[in-house]
């Protein structure tokens, strides 16, 4: 958070503040509401509940998480509701361990040292958005908080109710989901150019 | 393509369970250089880690992050009455 934002102005309501607060987090919440949703109607709806809510219940505000983990964990909220009101199938809650074979990496082409115009260069670009997307949306949230969004595994934590080992392991289920369908992809292209 | 589990080493696989804690710093200093060392022998724990590492790197892209568009600002202000402050932008 900007330190020049006062949560003294904020909580007498002072609306110069709030509004540079808003533009303070505005586009990292309409991110985390685009990468969990997918589209952006869905996105604004979460941004504006998200601040409206904001605004409701900063008088209650303790200061037990940073201002910025508070944001989060009410946008997280706005965007967990939503899904559940739109995918009732989806399991949000999945606290269970991570089997051990979900874990096991099957792809070991090293395609680390290639330029990062070429990774993020049009199909590239498209794959990492598709396996961001692919990820179940427990991983997910935790994946967009903590390594998006640069949240600390303690604020992540805050942010979702969740103690940190499970932040942990949702971490590292994620990340080597990732990696994994990028290094598929890479395989493919780099056998393809031999 | 080997699978992990086809591996030599019988310890990667509880190793690369420590590799997000390695990444982030927060494994213990023991667990740490045990690791290291297997990576140092290992070039499939390396490409592994070197390929989560760019991974990370990659979603942390400028290109990756787009700013918010100015009619959902616009919308997003009004919504909170905020609409004196529109003018305001910090872009």
């Amino acid at each position: 958070m900007p330190s020049e934002i006062s949560l003294q102005a904020l909580i007498a309501g002072d609306r110069a503040e709030f509004a540079r607060l808003v533009d303070a987090y505005s586009s990292s919440i309409y991110r985390l509401g685009l990468r969990m949703l997918g589209n952006s109607q869905d996105a604004e709806d979460i941004l504006q509940n998200t601040f409206l809510s904001a605004l409701t219940h900063l008088p209650e505000f303790e200061g037990r998480s940073s201002l910025s983990t508070w944001l989060y964990r009410i946008a997280a909220n706005e965007a967990l509701m939503l899904i559940r009101r739109k995918k009732p199938e989806v399991n949000i809650d999945e606290t269970e361990d991570a089997e051990a074979e979900d874990l096991l990496p099957a792809q070991f082409v090293d395609w680390s040292a290639l330029p990062e115009t070429e990774l993020l260069s049009g199909e590239g670009k498209q794959i990492l958005d598709e396996a961001v997307q692919a990820l179940p949306e427990s991983l997910r949230m935790v994946f967009l908080l903590r390594d998006v969004e640069g949240l600390s595994i303690k604020e992540t934590a805050e942010a979702l109710n969740l103690t940190e080992t499970n932040v942990k392991t949702r971490l590292l289920r994620a990340r080597m989901f990732l990696r994994e369908k990028l290094s598929s992809y890479h395989n493919e292209r780099m056998i393809h150019q031999e | 393509m080997s699978k992990m589990t086809d591996h030599v080493h019988s310890n990667c696989e509880y190793l690369l369970g420590s590799l997000s804690e390695y990444i982030d710093g927060e494994l213990s200093p023991e667990l740490c250089q045990e690791l290291e060392k297997h990576l140092a022998g290992c070039d499939n724990c390396r490409v592994v880690l070197n390929t989560t590492l760019r991974t990370i790197d990659l979603v942390h892209a400028p290109v990756e992050k787009p700013d918010l568009p100015e009619d959902v600002r616009e919308r997003l202000f009004q919504r909170l009455n905020l609409d004196d402050y529109l003018k305001h932008n910090p872009e």
